[in-house]
């Protein structure tokens, strides 16, 4: 199966039921997908005049209860901004795909790469937590974009598929089980106000047409919902609840696959760049090269980096000039940290990798 | 009007609003308020939508499901709103600047896909949240923030666009015309597919002092005298006789069954 239908499947076991987008290769197949299966499983697909609208679109449906989601790549993950920072604020659940290809603008649209890593993380002006979930096979794509679902309901956030043209246009054989595990949101209870956090910093869902008669803004606003853009007291309660209501359960998102944690030199990657180490892996069974395979890079699981007590050296590969590495090596404690930038749609071959451990030695 | 049968719809404790003295944002909401109510519809299977902008404030004083989106993009919220869940009724407030300017290309395709849903924009003819700057509706001429010496650009007609790009009802009233507005919006409410109703608003703040309208009235009253019916227009336009300086048609540019989206199930 290809990724890219791959992630459809998936969205489509975890009971999405709306997708509004906008045509952009190297992500199309998931609207071409979603508009032939989405109306017969009693959804509603929506093509809409631009990603502005698309994200639009989404987040409204998810006002009604509806498992919403969009896919594009990186021209339309930009357009995007505007409203995924209105879904911030406004703790709309929503799934975002990013079939990443080259940039910036128009770049490269049928070659991969991991260049949208910081925008996916920092790219609505203010303050934001998100999480972004990433597949390395096209099993993980059906999985994971199930799970960003959840993971959209249960923390209220948009959730982010950052995969890219490799996975997406990969195809390969995958194994689907016979159910997803589907977490509804939260509702809300009688007696609380829409916006007013529970202990894990979530407020209960106020769906429309329900009678809660909730105002939802895009303006600082109290728990009632109701904007107050004046009081510095609001606001910082405010934004400093959607960040930590990510940030501080980062460690319980934290999805990862750890391989040889005694290494000296340890490989941290996501996507693509992992399966590259795990040929690397594959080809040197008698060498102790270690191997960090994150599944969800934001927020970032610094604590991941402990398991590998013994490293020296964390090497990251990825498909840009050096992105994810700049947060790996804030949360290092002296260990050195080796770049292995790579751009142009082409991934790191096994041979390029093996080097940059064999100059450890 | 009366007001006091309409008070349910509205939120007391958002008092007091934030439009200025002389507004008349609060008249149109008026006419809204009066037309769902004479179509009997539940606060509770009603939502309001809005972008940004005086006019889009509206919705934060309804007391139904409402949802105050970002500049522009309150028609693409509303599309997802209407076609998640046909059964909700769907009315959008916008402004001249939201739909025109930045929500231009929202605005004709949602005409034209033609969802059924009641758009009412308060044409202002001005950015009034930001202090008076010209808009696509500043008459040429007339004098904004950014427009110093006279508006240049020619405006948008905003109720011709919206017939051209598919609505299936199109009206124009101004706040002088409340009969006739809350009329146009109810007819609005109740057409299947997409309503569009422009109501000429006096902004007294930000156009009406730099435009030699020294009291709100004054432009009320300037509305009045200049709005001429749409069907004296296409007369004097059949008779190849020019339309007066400054005046602007009202009245129903179109009213028609083209199949609409988002209709309730």
């Amino acid at each position: 199966m290809q990724g890219n239908r791959a992630c459809c499947e998936g969205a489509l076991a975890a009971g999405c039921d709306f997708f509004g987008g906008y045509p952009i290769t190297p992500s199309t197949e998931i609207a071409e997908m979603m508009a032939l299966k989405l109306p017969k499983a009693g959804g509603t697909f929506i093509q809409m005049e631009d990603e502005i609208a698309s994200m639009g679109a989404i987040i409204g449906a998810s006002w009604t209860g509806a498992r919403s989601m969009t896919a594009t790549s990186g021209p339309g993950f930009s357009l995007m901004m505007e409203n995924i920072g209105y879904a911030v604020m406004t703790e709309t659940p929503c799934v975002v795909v990013n079939i990443q290809r080259g940039g910036p603008s128009t770049g490269q649209p049928t070659m991969s790469a991991q260049g949208d890593m910081m925008q996916c993380r920092f790219g609505p002006h203010g303050d934001v937590a998100t999480i972004a979930v990433v597949p390395s096979t096209v099993q993980e794509m059906y999985e994971l974009t199930a799970k960003a679902f959840n993971l959209a309901d249960r923390f209220r956030v948009p959730t982010f598929v950052m995969s890219d043209e490799t996975i997406g246009h990969m195809r390969e054989k995958i194994v689907i089980p016979e159910k997803v595990d589907i977490v509804p949101r939260k509702p809300l209870l009688k007696g609380k106000l829409p916006f007013e956090a529970d202990e894990d910093g979530v407020p209960g869902f106020a769906e429309f047409g329900r009678g809660h008669r909730v105002h939802v803004t895009g303006l600082t606003h109290d728990e009632r919902g109701y904007p107050d853009t004046t009081d510095p007291e609001v606001h910082e309660k405010l934004v400093k609840r959607l960040y930590n209501k990510v940030e501080s359960k980062r460690h319980e998102i934290a999805d990862y696959d750890a391989v040889n944690t005694d290494a000296e030199t340890v490989f941290i990657t996501y996507g693509p760049c992992s399966r590259t180490v795990r040929q690397v892996l594959h080809d040197h069974p008698d060498e102790c090269i270690g191997h960090l395979n994150l599944r969800i890079v934001w927020p970032f699981p610094e604590e991941t980096l402990k398991i590998f007590a013994n490293a020296k050296t964390f090497i990251v590969p990825e498909l840009n000039l050096g992105q994810m590495v700049r947060e790996i090596a804030r949360h290092t404690t002296g260990e050195e940290v080796l770049s292995m930038p790579k751009i142009g749609g082409h991934i790191h071959t096994p041979a390029e990798l093996y080097a940059a451990v064999e100059a450890r030695k | 009007m009366t007001t006091r049968v309409f008070e349910k719809w509205y939120r007391e404790d958002r008092l007091p609003h934030i439009f200025c003295t002389g507004c008349g944002n609060g008249t149109v909401m008026n006419c809204a308020i009066k037309a769902v109510e004479e179509m009997h519809w539940e606060i509770d299977d009603t939502i309001f939508v809005s972008g940004i902008g005086c006019s889009s404030r509206a919705p934060g004083y309804m007391s139904t499901d409402s949802l105050h989106t970002t500049h522009g993009r309150a028609l693409t919220f509303a599309t997802g709103v209407k076609m998640a869940n046909p059964d909700l009724n769907v009315v959008v407030f916008t402004g001249d600047g939201d739909a025109s300017a930045i929500g231009g290309n929202h605005f004709i395709h949602a005409c034209r896909r033609n969802i059924d849903m009641t758009v009412i924009c308060m044409n202002n003819m001005i950015y009034g949240m930001t202090g008076g700057q010209g808009s696509p509706c500043t008459p040429v001429g007339k004098i904004s923030t950014t427009t110093p010496y006279g508006a240049t650009e020619p405006v948008f007609d905003l109720a011709e666009l919206a017939v051209a790009a598919g609505a299936n009802h199109v009206a124009r009233w101004t706040s002088y015309h409340t009969k006739e507005l809350t009329r146009a919006i109810e007819t609005g409410l109740a057409t299947e597919g997409l309503s569009f109703i422009e109501a000429m608003v006096q902004c007294p703040t930000a156009y009406g002092r730099r435009n030699k309208f020294r009291k709100a009235t004054d432009q009320v009253e300037w509305m009045r005298t200049h709005a001429i019916l749409l069907q004296k227009v296409r007369r004097l336009e059949e008779e190849g006789k020019p339309i007066p300086e400054e005046h602007f048609a009202v009245g129903e540019f179109v009213h028609r069954q083209r199949p609409a989206m988002g209709v309730r199930r």
